[in-house]
């Protein structure tokens, strides 16, 4: 397949099972925390895929083994048509210019001991990108102005700014590299309302002015739909249900995904608009034992005998539209 | 501040004041705040410029013996008095400091540097190198520090270097593990995930990213290693296994004539003691408003 047509990320089987020890020198194994449990996506050159799902499922876990912060437990990473999924610390150092990402919680994700132009000039310096402090200083300016802040913010400490301009600094980071794919995750929940739309929209600028790649993780409805091409909806580490943003929406055809949108409409439509996840009624299962079958069954209100027993695969039920189901016809 | 991590780690306004504002508002800040801390560090400042500068202060050479004054009682002379050697006391003390502040200076550093390193890298490596640093930290810290001290004086034998060599080993591993678990904290933190994300090398992430924000606990630890380094110089010297005669030193001054002179001379044990004991308290009174700032969770326990 050419380099145009085929995904710039295509995750196969992907598995990120946590191991449970116990005892001090000897480490048995008791178990696992089944966090992703073979989960199927591709995302293409220049869209924004949103994963969505209820708190625990598996989101952050899947970002965080797309950039290799964690070594999945198996299943394939295929990024620009090479597995990354099992490389090494050396062979990594090249993917780390490619693949950037930004953290949901603005005052974390920046080191209080470092001054703004200082965490924005440290990628480029260690990269060797621009090796003469000068320029480095002014591509640090230009990047901040990038992101919307005046240039005086360099000589700032994080902790002299807002949540909003903090967020900006970790986007402008991001950005540092030259990236080509960036994981946001939850990359806007933290923020105040009025502040959200300003970096959305920021997000949405800058993947057409340098033809980002975003795996857009979120929990509010809303800005996934606003933002996002295509959604998957993620349960239990696993994807139930994948599709185009207005099919889903429009036309959601799990379970789950129904309950999930079908939770009271708000008669206000700008409450509506901001309208989160809502769990269905019922716990979600723990990923330590998780349901036999189809994870879902215990809560799924059309389940039947067989998804006790049958793992329901993730397949094309309409053309683009994928579901996890046995019931979908 | 709205993190992830246990409350003691997040970072406090204060500490972020006082580390992000010029040295000099930052002193004045703590000088406010910590009045007792202030007189403390101005009590640990006027020893150490008076060991410093011991050839320009002292009235006699330490070593000096005048056999027409020995066990001379405090006069205008000799203000502290003489030893049964006919010494100075005053200037003896004065030398002392300087041999209390270089072995206590240099084993809290060398001992802190050396266990803020092991501990953010155990904390960082995590897995199998964590479990053997931490075992190999327990077996040390098994042992009192004074006996520790005393193990490896008998293998290295005296002297000012090997007293330094004895002290610096068992402070190592005390820094270590509490560096370790402020650092374990900060590990899970964003900005560390951030910075592995850009692929930084390992020495990096540590050196940049994770020992300064392990700083609060660390300097913590330093100023009472260095109360901790000088009393303990100070019980090896009286044990006749630290510094040697003829070097002044506080610990061996209380050694003895000391204890043959105490109910005829006193002065010959009263002033090195009081010399002793004073520079702990500063550098207690200097290390808990120390705390106090930098760390107010710590206070409440
Ligand atoms: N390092 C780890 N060790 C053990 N378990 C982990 C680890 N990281 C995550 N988990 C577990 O894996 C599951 C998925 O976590 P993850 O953070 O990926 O969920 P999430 O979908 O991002 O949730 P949220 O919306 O709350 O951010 C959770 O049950 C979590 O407790
Ligand atoms: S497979 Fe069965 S349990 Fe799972 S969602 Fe479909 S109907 Fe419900
Ligand atoms: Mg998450």
């Amino acid at each position: 397949m050419s380099a145009i047509g085929r995904p710039l990320l295509e995750v196969r089987g992907l598995r990120m099972h946590f191991p449970i020890t116990e005892g001090l020198v000897a480490r048995k194994l008791v178990g696992e925390v089944k966090a992703v449990d073979g989960i199927d996506f591709s995302v293409r050159r220049g869209e924004t895929l949103g994963l969505v799902g209820e708190s625990g499922c598996g989101k952050t876990t899947t970002g965080r083994c797309i950039l290799r912060l964690e070594r999945p437990t198996g299943g394939e990473i295929l990024y620009d048509g090479v597995d990354i999924a099992r490389m090494e610390r050396k062979e990594l150092l090249a993917l780390r210019r490619r693949i950037q990402v930004i953290f949901q919680d603005p005052y974390s994700s920046l080191n209080p001991r470092m001054k703004v132009g200082d965490i924005i000039a440290e990628p480029i310096k260690v990269h060797g990108i621009e090796p003469d402090a000068a320029k480095r200083t002014a591509r640090v300016r230009e990047l901040l102005s990038v992101c919307g802040l005046s240039p005086r913010f360099a000589d700032r400490y994080p902790h002299e700014m807002s949540g909003g301009q903090r967020q900006r600094v970790g986007i402008a980071r991001a950005l540092a590299l030259n990236p080509e794919f960036i994981v946001c995750d939850e990359a806007v929940s933290a923020l105040d309302v009025s502040i959200q739309a300003q970096v959305v929209n920021l997000l949405e600028d800058l993947r057409e002015q340098f033809g980002l790649t975003y795996l857009f993780i979120a929990h509010d409805l809303s800005v996934v739909r606003h933002l996002c091409q295509r959604v998957a909806v993620m349960y239990l580490g696993r994807i139930v249900e994948l599709a185009d943003g207005d099919e889903l929406f429009g036309n959601p055809l799990h379970p789950y995904t129904q309950a999930l949108l079908a939770a009271v409409p708000v008669p206000d439509p700008s409450v509506e608009m901001h309208r989160t996840f809502r769990p269905v009624q019922g716990e979600v299962p723990s990923p330590i034992n998780p349901p036999s079958g189809c994870v879902f069954h215990p809560r799924c209100p059309i389940a039947v005998e067989g998804c006790r027993r049958e793992r329901p695969e993730l397949r094309e039920a309409r053309p683009g539209h994928f579901v996890a189901c046995s019931e979908v016809r | 501040m709205s993190t992830t991590l246990d409350g003691r780690i997040a970072l406090p306004a204060d500490e972020a004041i006082v580390l992000h504002r010029s040295y000099w508002q930052a002193t004045l800040h703590f000088c406010r705040r910590e009045p007792l801390g202030a007189v403390g560090a101005v009590l640990v400042l006027i020893i150490a410029i008076t060991g410093l500068s011991a050839e320009l202060i002292a009235p006699y050479s330490p070593t000096a013996n005048d056999f027409a004054a020995m066990t001379e009682a405090p006069s205008w002379t000799h203000w502290l008095g003489t030893d049964q050697f006919g010494r100075d006391l005053l200037s003896r003390i004065i030398y002392g400091a300087r041999t209390a502040l270089i072995v206590g200076l240099t084993s809290a550093i060398v001992g802190g540097f050396a266990g803020l390193v092991l501990g953010v890298a155990s904390a960082y490596f995590g897995g199998r190198l964590d479990l053997v640093f931490q075992r190999i930290f327990d077996v040390v810290m098994a042992f009192p520090l004074i006996i520790m001290a005393l193990a490896v004086v008998a293998i290295f034998g005296t002297g000012v270097h090997n007293v330094i060599v004895a002290i610096t080993i068992p402070l190592i591993p005390r820094c270590a593990r509490v560096v370790r678990s402020s650092a374990l904290a900060i590990r899970e933190i964003p900005y560390v995930d951030a910075a592995r994300a850009c692929g930084y090398s390992h020495s990096r992430i540590i050196l940049r990213h994770m020992v300064p924000n392990v700083m609060a606990p660390f300097l913590i630890m330093l100023t009472a290693f260095v109360g901790q380094a000088i009393l303990a110089e100070a019980s090896l010297s009286y044990l006749g296994l630290g510094v040697q005669e003829p070097t002044p030193a506080w610990g061996l001054m209380l050694q003895g004539g000391a204890e043959e002179y105490a109910s005829t001379a006193p002065w010959i044990a009263i002033f090195p003691g009081l010399a002793i004991a004073l520079t702990v308290f500063g550098v207690s009174l200097f290390g808990d408003a120390l705390r106090d700032v930098l760390d107010p969770k710590l206070r409440e326990r």
